[in-house]
Order: structure tokens, then sequence, then C-alpha cells
């Protein structure tokens, strides 16, 4: 364990360095980050200004939903995106090799070998609009208690829906684009579940997860979602976990390396 | 090491072809149309990437059965697919592919040829969108057979309209992206600019609700981008109900010379620059 977070530090160091040869483009960063808050909050300020409502969801609220999406974007540009995009250049080049040789679990590796500074203002972004809408909600320490876990789970699923689809290019090879996918899919988080007709709700709770992504950990903070809710998010994430890792077992043993 | 910006001045005048014009289109075609099909699996990918104006189509369709704005949620629906459809054909990526070149010095062997080459990534989005079509097809056809209640169909003059406005529209989208590629030549990263660009284009081009739900004074304001004649424009055409076409291909038109005026000379600029791998 110790041995893996002294790695962890290695990785993101290098990591870091490496990414801050291009500091303007950091700058770019976060005018983006902050370009992207003003159109979500353009696009959710249409639906609200003549006064429609998703349904139980009041504008505050939805700004909450929007709040936990953007943490998670940031989330995903620091880590699932620049990841995801290196494992299928590895599988591509057949650099895989040098990676499952490594006396370190290779999941681990791919996981979190690149660490994208680019990512932070959405985090920061994020986490200022969390608290905000917090504070007007007039929320209290035990609301970010109840949806910080939640918050995490919906984290970890998204990881490894992730790391599956990026598995996938031991055979497809060249699937840069489901990068794309996931930010597609991950898009629908934007809004609270309640917004969606009934079809699309059913997809994104038991098709792909969206609604534990963002909905369910704002519901938590909001103490409108029950317990039901919060238990099968967990429970979501530690099953998507399992499942990532023995995918990532059954794809490697179809690896077969581009040079051999 | 800069011997290339010399000779790669000349393609820019693409009066040098060595072949007839519609030969060297044809056979670029062909291969480039062979080169998409061998990755089909990342094909349907990208089509399924696309998802984004039907996520939207679910918000509006719900919104709008509430009666609280002007349009009816089969209205809604049916310019959402339309949005689908225009996106499918305007996708661009040529910024990602040039960057790389650049970096990578590929763009060197190419500048020696006597083609300038931005025909090479023009064709190979040209052919992509043959490969695309059929699986963009099919997914028009599964919704309307899911939901046949939203099935519509253009006029005929309107159409042929569509038609033209979704070719230009991707002419326009490719040159405004190729410009943002040249500022490669001086940052090696530029993506990140079309990043910046992308946000408005996903919130201001129609993709995120029709103009028409927009308040008027930022309506007002955004018909002088060319944000809403990339995607708004040509999708109202396909669901009939656009207005102003006489203005809307004058505005397309002349921000593809903005553009490409603007391209030509960043060229210019950025070649004299370049110093990429092995120049």
């Amino acid at each position: 364990m110790i041995r893996y977070l002294r790695v962890l530090a290695l990785f993101w160091g290098s990591a870091v360095a490496a990414e801050l040869e291009y500091r303007i483009n950091f700058v770019i960063a976060t005018l983006t980050s902050l370009g992207g808050l003003c159109g979500s909050i353009f696009g959710l300020f249409l639906f609200y200004r003549t006064g429609y409502q998703f349904q139980g969801w009041t504008w505050l609220d939805a700004l909450l939903v929007l709040g936990i999406f953007t943490l998670l974007q940031g989330f995903s540009a620091t880590i699932l995106i620049p990841n995801l995009n290196k494992i299928v250049t590895q599988v591509q080049q057949g650099t895989l090799d040098f990676v499952l040789l490594k006396p370190i679990s290779s999941q681990f590796w791919l996981s979190v070998r690149e660490l994208s500074p680019w990512g932070v203002p959405d985090l920061a972004f994020g986490l200022i609009m969390i608290v905000y809408t917090g504070q007007r909600l007039g929320l209290g320490w035990q609301a970010y208690c109840l949806g910080f876990l939640p918050m995490i789970a919906g984290a970890l699923s998204l990881y490894s829906l992730w790391f599956m689809l990026g598995a996938t290019s031991i055979w497809f090879v060249k699937v840069y684009n489901v990068t794309e996918v996931l930010r597609g899919l991950l898009e629908a988080g934007r809004f609270p579940i309640a917004a969606y007709p009934v079809a699309y709700r059913i997809f994104f709770t038991f098709v792909i997860p969206v609604a534990f992504l963002t909905t369910v950990p704002a519901q938590a903070m909001l103490n409108t979602g029950g317990p039901g809710w919060w238990l099968a998010s967990l429970l979501l994430a530690v099953i998507l976990l399992g499942l990532a890792n023995r995918f990532w077992r059954f794809a490697l043993s179809f690896y077969t390396s581009a040079s051999s | 090491m800069t011997t290339v910006p010399a000779e790669g001045s000349g393609p820019s005048a693409s009066g040098e072809l060595r072949g007839n014009p519609l030969t060297v289109a044809r056979v670029l075609l062909s291969v480039y149309y062979a080169y998409m099909m061998e990755y089909r699996a990342e094909l349907v990918l990208w089509v399924l990437s696309g998802t984004f104006p039907l996520i939207f189509m679910g918000l509006w369709a719900q919104a709008a059965q509430s009666g609280q704005f002007s349009l009816a949620p089969r209205e809604l629906i049916q310019y959402f697919l339309a949005v689908f459809i225009v996106r499918q054909f305007t996708v661009v990526w040529v910024i990602w592919e040039f960057e790389r070149e650049l970096v990578e010095g590929k763009l060197s062997p190419y500048l020696l040829q006597p083609l300038d080459p931005v025909w090479r990534h023009f064709f190979s989005h040209l052919a992509e969108r043959f490969a695309r079509m059929p699986f963009a097809l099919i997914l028009v056809v599964a919704f309307l057979g899911l939901y046949p209640k939203a099935a519509w169909l253009p006029s005929g003059g309107n159409l042929v309209l569509a038609v033209l406005a979704i070719a230009l529209t991707f002419c326009l989208r490719f040159v405004i992206q190729y410009t943002f590629a040249m500022v490669a030549f001086w940052t090696e990263r530029a993506n990140a600019l079309e990043q910046f660009w992308f946000l408005f284009y996903m919130f201001l081009s129609g993709m995120a609700a029709p103009l028409s739900l927009f308040p008027e004074p930022v309506r007002a304001v955004v018909l002088w981008t060319p944000f809403p004649y990339l995607i708004y424009f040509p999708a109202s055409l396909l669901v009939n109900r656009a207005d102003h076409v006489f203005q809307g291909f004058v505005a397309i038109g002349a921000w593809s010379l903005v553009f490409l005026l603007l391209n030509r000379w960043l060229w210019r600029r950025g070649l004299t620059q370049y110093s990429g791998m092995g120049a």
C-alpha cells in the first residue's frame, strides 16, 4: 500500500511537471471552465425563465446538481480522460507490454499514470457552486456529510465504467472516441433525472447509471432521496469496481502485443 | 534545417497540381473511404457520441408538455432529430490531426508534395461522412420506428436547401477549425482554443435549445455570430420552420470568407515559423 502511494506521488509529480510546460493552456483551461459554467447556467435558465420547473426541483436545487456535475467533470478531466487516451495509444503501439512487465498492478498503473492539472479549474468552480447553493439553501454540515459518500461512489462508478470502456481497446484498438461517448453520456448528468421523460429516466438509472453520478448525491444533500438511493449508490460503486477489475483481466487474456 | 518553409510555400498556390484535380479528389476520397471502413467499430462510437441533442430532446419534450413554451413537444422532437442529423454531417476533428502531424513532424513530408496538405484532411472528413451515413441512418430509422408520431417529411424545396446548407455548414465548420489549427504553429496545443470555442458552439448554435426559445436580446446578438448557422439554420430548414433563408446563406458565405482569408494568412505566416521535428 505504502509502495503504491509512493509510486502515485512519483507519477503525479512527473505528470504535472510535464503539463506545466504548457502554462498558457492553463489560463485557457480556466477560461474554458468558466465559459462552460456560464453556458450550463444559461442552458438551465432557458428552462426556468418561463416559470417552468423540473418536477420537484427548484432553481437552486438544479444549480446544486450542476455544481456536482462540474465537480465530476473536473475529476474526469484531471484523471480519467488523460489516462484513457494513454491506454489506447499503448495498445496501438504495443507499449502496453512494458506496463504488464512492471511489478505493480497494471490496472493501477493505467488508471493513475497521468494527471492533468487542466481539470483543476472545473474542480474549483464545482466546489464553489456547491458551497454557494448550499449556503443559499441553508444546508448544514450534516447535508455535506450525507452527500459526501454518494459523491465518492459516483466518481468511482464513473471511473469503473470508463475503465471498462478503455479496456475494450484491446479488441477494437483505435477507440479514442470512447472519451467522447463517455463525455456524451455524462452530459445527461447536468440536469436532475426528474427532468427527463420516463424512458430516459429508466435508461439513465438502470442502463447507464448517470442518475447515481449527480442526482443521487444532490438528493442526499437535500435529504429528499431516502436511504434506499443512498445505499444503492454505494452498492453500485462496489459492484462496478469489482466488475471493472474482472473485465480488465478478461480483456488482458485477449491481448496480443503489437510487436509479437 | 529551415529549408522546408521555402519549398513549403509552393503548394499554397494550388495551381501546381500534377494530376487533374478531379482525379486527385477521386483518389483521395476512395483511399480515405477505405481507411475509414477499416475502423468501423470506431465509427459506430463516433455516431453514438453525438447523443448530446438527444439528451436535450428528452428534456425539452418533457418541458414542453407543461405548455409554458411556444413550441409543442412534437415540434421539439423533430427539431432535435434534425439537429442530430446535422451534427452527424458536420463533425470536424482536423485540429487534432493537424496538431499531431505538426508536433510529430509528419507535416514535413506532406509539404514536399505538390498538394496543399489541407486537401488530405478535407477529403478524409468527406470520406468519413459517406462511411458514417449508414450508421446514422439506421439510428434515425430506429428512432422513428420507436416513436412514429414524430415522423415528418421536409418539403422538396426545403430538403434541397437543407442539404445545401448542411454541405456549406460543414465547409464553414471545417474552415473555422482549420484556422484554429494554424495556431498550432505557435503554441503546439491549439486544441485548447477549439475546446473554448466549442462551449459557445454547444450552447449558442441551437444544439441545447432552438433559438426561438432564447430570450429576445440574446437571440439578436447570437444571430450576428457564426454559431446559429452551424446547427440551427440547417436544422430548421430540415423541419420546414426556417425563416430568413437568404440571409442565412449570406451569413454562411460571409463567415466562410472571413475565416478562409484568416486561415491562408496564418498558414503563410505559420510555415515560416514551422520548426517541427525533422524540418
